[in-house]
C-alpha cells in the first residue's frame, strides 16, 4: 500500500512531546474499512464524521488544504477535537504564515506545508493573538469569559 | 454607543501589526499576490481601476463624532480629500497606497476603529437599522447583539476562508431598514410568550442570483444566538460550493439543499454545538447593553415653526419619528442634485461630526442607501441643525424620492463593473429636481447598479437599473417591483436594455404611468404590484 | 497594438509598459507584440509591477494610444465624474475621449 501522507521530517512545526507516528496513512474510505489504520489523511470533500468511530485507534489525522483558500479543514479539525480526539492532528499542503493561529486554534498540532515556512515568521503568526474571542477546545479562555471571571 | 475594553483595543491593535507585518512581506516578495490578496481584502484593502480602495468598517453603522472627524481626516491625509459611504454602511477610501496601508489602520485604531473583515470571504461587517436605539417602532435596541456578533466573527478561526463572502444583518422592528431578508444570515429579535430571542432568516442575498432569505426559525433564545450562528456558519462552511465561485453563497446552498434540509442539517449542529460552550457567558450581553443605554432625553418643543417652506420641506422629508416625542432622527443627504451619490469631503465629514456633537448626543449612523443619520436631535434644535448644513450643502431635501438614489460606484472606480453608475444617478437626479417631478413622485427607490453583483441593490429598487457591457458599449437593464423592506420583493427586468439616455427617458417614462393611473396614497412600488409589468412594458417598447 | 498595464505595487497607481519601463501616462506605452507574457513574467516577478495583463489599443494618428476596452480609458485618464482627479484636469474633451 503506498503512504500518502507526510513523513515525519516534512512536519515543520510540532506542539506535541510525543513521537510522531511514523508509518502509512490511509483515505477516510479506507481508514473505515480497515480495522487497522491508526493513521489517516482526509481531503477538503471529506466527512470529518466518518472517522469518529475509529478515534481511538488513530494516532495521526492528517488533514489536507490542496489550497489555503478553501477552509474546510478548519472545521473537520474542530469536529475531530470536539469529538475527543487527542493524537495528532496535521495539516498539510499549501499552508502559509497567515493561516497557522487560526489552524492552531482549531486544534491542529503539527504543520507540514508545502514549501517551509521562514521560522521566524512563523513564530510571530503563532504568537499574533494574546487573547481570543472565541470559545475553541483549544482551552483558551475567551475575552468575553475573562471579563467576567 | 459601545466603547472598547482593553481587550477590544488589543485585538484591533495586533492586527494592525499583523497587517503592517503582511504588507512588508509583499513588498519584500516573500508573499505573492495570489497569496496577499485575501488577506489584504480581509483588511478592507482592494486594488480598483485607479488605485488601492480601503473600505473602513462602521459596525452596524453607528459611529460617534471623534470617530466621525478621525474618517474626514483620514480623507485629507491619505486620500485626495473624500469618502465614500458604502451601501453596506461603511466607508471606502478611493486613492490609497498599499505603503500607507498599515499606518492608516493605526490612525483608525486610535479611534476604536478598523477596516477588519470589510472584504474576503469571510463574515463582514454587521449591518443593522440605522435608526437603532431611536425608533420608536422597535421592539428593542439591535445594536447590542449586534455587537455580539461582531466580537464573535471578528478572527473567527473556523470561518475565515468560507466558501465566499457572508453578511448578516440584525433588526429589531417589524418595519425593516436593513434589507434584512437580503442577507446571508439576517436576524430579527423578536417577542415570543413575553420573552426576547432571534428570528434567523437564512440564505437571502443580491448578486447575480437574488434569493429573498427564508425564516429557518422562528426563535432563537437569546443565550443561544452565538450557538446559533455558529451552527448555521459550520454547516455551510463544510457543504458550501466551492467549485464555482458564483454558486457559492450561502443563498445556493440553502436553494439546493432546500430550506427544510438545510435547517435540519443546522439543528443537528445546533445540539452538538449546545454541548461545546460556545455561547460567550450571559453577563457578557448584559454588560454590552449599558453601552446603548438612552441619552438623557430632556422634555422640549414637539414641532417646528414652519414658516420657511425649505425648511418645512426637510423636516417633511428629511426626519424619522423618534420614540421621544421631543426628538427625531435627522437624515443628511449625500445626494445633493447632480452630486455623486454617498460622496462627502473631508471638510463635510468634519462637519457632520461637529454637528452630532452638538445636536445628537455625539451620535452617528450611516444609512445603507449612503445617506448620514443624526439619531437624536431635539425638534426645537432642527432649525439650527438644518441651517449648518445647507450652508455646507447637506441639506437636499430628498429622503426615499428618486433623487435619494442608491448608486454603486460603478465603472468610474470599480475594477468589477461593466458600466458607470454615477453619471445615470446625476442626470436623473438633475433632471427630476429641474421638473419639479420628484415631489409629486413622493417615495420612489431608485437603485443603481454598474454590474451583476448588484452592489447598488438593483434587484431590491422600486426602480432598478443594472449596467451591463455590450459589445464593450455601457447598456442598461430596466427593473421594476423590487423592495429591501418588510415587503421583500425582486424587481423584473422589464425588456431589452437602453443605451445612457435611453435609460434615463425610461426613468421618465415609467413614473408618467405611475403617474397616470396611481390611486390616492400609492406609491409607486404599490402602483407596480397592483396593475403588473404591462402597461409599463407598452409605455417603454411600444 | 498590444499594451501592458497594471498597478504599481507601492501606490496602486495606474502603470503601462514603456518598452524599458514603467509610465504613468497611456501615451507613452509602447507595443509589446509577442513578448508581452515574457516581459509580464519578468516585470511582475520583480514587483515592478502588481497585477499586470495585456490589452488591446490603437496608436492615433497624434501618437497617442488608446487602449479599446472603456474599463483601461477609464484607467488611462480617471474617473470620469471627477474631472478634478483625472491625469487631464485642465482638458473638458477628455472625458469624451473614455466614452
Amino acid at each position: 500500500m503506498t503512504d500518502l501522507g507526510t513523513s515525519p521530517d516534512e512536519v515543520q512545526f510540532r506542539f506535541r512531546d510525543d513521537e510522531p507516528a511514523d508509518h502509512g496513512t490511509v483515505t477516510a474510505d479506507a481508514c473505515c474499512d480497515q480495522t487497522n489504520a491508526t493513521a489517516v489523511r482526509i481531503e477538503p470533500g471529506d466527512d470529518a464524521r466518518t472517522l469518529l468511530p475509529f478515534l481511538d485507534r488513530l494516532a495521526l489525522i492528517e488533514v489536507n488544504f490542496p489550497s489555503f483558500g478553501d477552509g474546510r479543514g478548519y472545521s473537520s479539525a474542530r469536529i475531530l477535537r470536539e469529538a475527543g480526539y487527542t493524537g495528532e492532528l496535521r495539516a498539510v499542503g499549501d499552508l502559509g504564515i497567515d493561516q497557522l493561529s487560526h489552524m492552531r486554534r482549531c486544534g491542529f498540532d503539527a504543520f507540514a506545508p508545502d514549501k517551509p515556512l521562514d521560522a521566524e515568521d512563523a513564530e510571530r503568526a503563532f504568537s499574533t493573538w494574546d487573547n481570543v474571542y472565541q470559545r475553541t477546545t483549544d482551552g483558551r479562555r475567551t475575552i468575553p469569559e475573562l471579563r467576567h471571571e | 454607543m459601545y466603547k472598547y475594553d482593553s481587550y477590544d483595543q488589543q485585538m484591533v491593535d495586533a492586527r494592525v501589526e499583523e497587517f503592517r507585518d503582511q504588507a512588508r512581506r509583499r513588498l519584500e516578495g516573500k508573499l505573492t499576490e495570489d497569496q496577499f490578496k485575501p488577506l489584504r481584502l480581509m483588511n478592507g484593502l482592494y486594488l480598483q481601476l485607479h488605485a488601492y480602495m480601503l473600505r473602513v468598517a462602521i459596525p452596524y453603522g453607528t459611529l460617534n463624532s471623534a470617530q466621525m472627524t478621525a474618517l474626514g481626516d483620514i480623507a485629507d491625509k491619505y486620500d485626495r480629500g473624500y469618502g465614500h459611504f458604502t451601501t453596506r454602511q461603511n466607508l471606502q477610501y478611493n486613492w490609497i497606497k498599499l505603503e500607507d496601508a498599515a499606518d492608516i489602520l493605526a490612525d483608525l485604531a486610535k479611534v476604536e476603529m478598523h477596516a477588519i473583515q470589510t472584504s474576503g470571504n469571510c463574515i463582514r461587517n454587521i449591518s443593522s437599522d440605522h435608526f437603532a436605539g431611536a425608533a420608536h417602532d422597535e421592539l428593542v435596541d439591535p445594536r447590542p447583539y449586534a455587537e455580539l456578533l461582531r466580537q464573535w466573527s471578528s478572527f473567527h478561526p473556523e470561518f475565515t476562508y468560507l466558501p465566499r463572502k457572508f453578511k448578516i444583518a440584525v433588526i429589531a422592528a417589524e418595519k425593516d431598514r436593513a434589507a434584512m431578508r437580503l442577507h446571508d444570515i439576517g436576524i430579527q429579535i423578536v417577542e415570543k410568550d413575553g420573552k426576547i430571542g432571534a428570528a434567523f432568516y437564512v440564505g437571502g442575498g443580491m448578486g447575480r442570483t437574488p434569493m429573498i432569505a427564508p425564516m429557518i426559525r422562528d426563535f432563537v433564545p437569546l443565550d443561544q444566538l452565538i450557538t446559533y450562528a455558529e451552527a448555521c456558519l459550520r454547516v455551510y462552511n463544510r457543504y458550501g460550493r466551492r467549485d464555482n465561485k458564483y454558486k457559492a453563497r450561502i443563498k445556493i446552498l440553502v436553494h439546493e439543499l432546500g430550506k427544510d434540509e438545510y435547517t435540519r442539517q443546522v439543528e443537528e449542529e445546533y445540539a452538538h454545538m449546545q454541548q461545546q460552550g460556545v455561547e460567550p457567558p450571559r453577563e457578557e450581553l448584559e454588560r454590552i447593553k449599558p453601552f446603548f443605554a438612552d441619552p438623557a432625553f430632556e422634555v422640549g418643543a414637539k414641532s417646528v415653526d414652519r414658516s420657511d417652506p425649505d425648511f418645512a420641506l426637510w423636516v417633511d422629508r428629511n426626519t424619522h419619528r423618534h420614540k421621544h416625542d421631543s426628538y427625531v432622527s435627522a437624515v443628511i443627504s449625500l445626494k445633493p442634485v447632480g452630486g455623486i451619490p454617498g460622496d462627502a469631503t473631508g471638510e463635510q465629514i468634519r462637519i457632520m461630526a461637529r454637528l452630532a456633537q452638538q445636536y445628537s448626543f455625539d451620535e452617528l449612523r450611516i444609512m445603507h442607501t449612503q445617506n448620514v443619520v443624526l439619531p437624536h436631535v431635539k425638534i426645537e434644535d432642527l432649525h439650527a441643525l438644518w441651517t449648518a448644513l445647507d450652508a455646507a450643502d447637506l441639506g437636499a431635501p430628498n429622503m426615499d424620492s428618486i433623487e435619494d438614489m442608491i448608486a454603486c460606484p460603478g465603472l468610474d472606480y470599480c475594477a468589477l463593473a461593466n458600466a458607470r453608475s454615477i453619471p445615470l444617478a446625476q442626470r436623473i437626479s438633475e433632471k427630476f429636481d429641474a421638473s419639479g417631478k420628484t415631489e409629486k413622485l413622493g417615495e420612489l427607490k431608485l437603485k443603481i447598479s454598474g454590474c451583476i453583483n448588484a452592489c447598488g441593490h438593483h434587484h431590491a429598487g422600486h426602480i432598478g437599473i443594472l449596467g451591463v457591457d455590450r459589445k464593450g458599449v455601457e447598456n442598461y437593464q430596466l427593473s421594476l417591483g423590487g423592495s429591501e423592506a418588510e415587503d421583500t420583493s425582486l424587481a423584473k427586468i422589464t425588456g431589452p436594455g437602453f443605451t445612457e439616455d435611453g435609460v434615463i427617458e425610461a426613468v421618465e417614462k415609467v413614473t408618467d404611468v405611475y403617474l397616470d393611473v396611481r390611486e390616492d396614497g400609492e406609491r409607486f412600488l404599490d402602483t407596480y404590484r397592483r396593475i403588473g409589468m404591462a402597461p409599463f412594458k407598452e409605455a417603454l417598447y411600444d | 497594438m498590444k499594451v501592458l498595464t497594471g498597478n504599481d505595487l507601492k501606490t496602486g497607481d495606474v502603470i503601462w509598459w514603456t518598452g524599458s519601463g514603467w509610465s504613468r501616462r497611456v501615451d507613452d506605452a509602447a507595443d509589446a507584440g509577442d513578448r508581452a507574457d515574457e516581459i509580464l513574467a519578468t516585470e511582475e516577478a520583480a514587483r515592478r509591477v502588481n497585477v499586470p495583463y495585456v490589452i488591446e489599443a490603437s496608436r492615433e494618428e497624434d501618437g497617442s494610444v488608446r487602449p479599446a476596452h472603456i474599463k483601461d480609458r477609464v484607467r488611462a485618464l480617471g474617473p470620469t465624474v471627477r474631472p478634478d482627479l483625472t491625469l487631464k484636469p485642465q482638458d473638458p474633451e477628455a472625458i469624451d475621449w473614455v466614452i
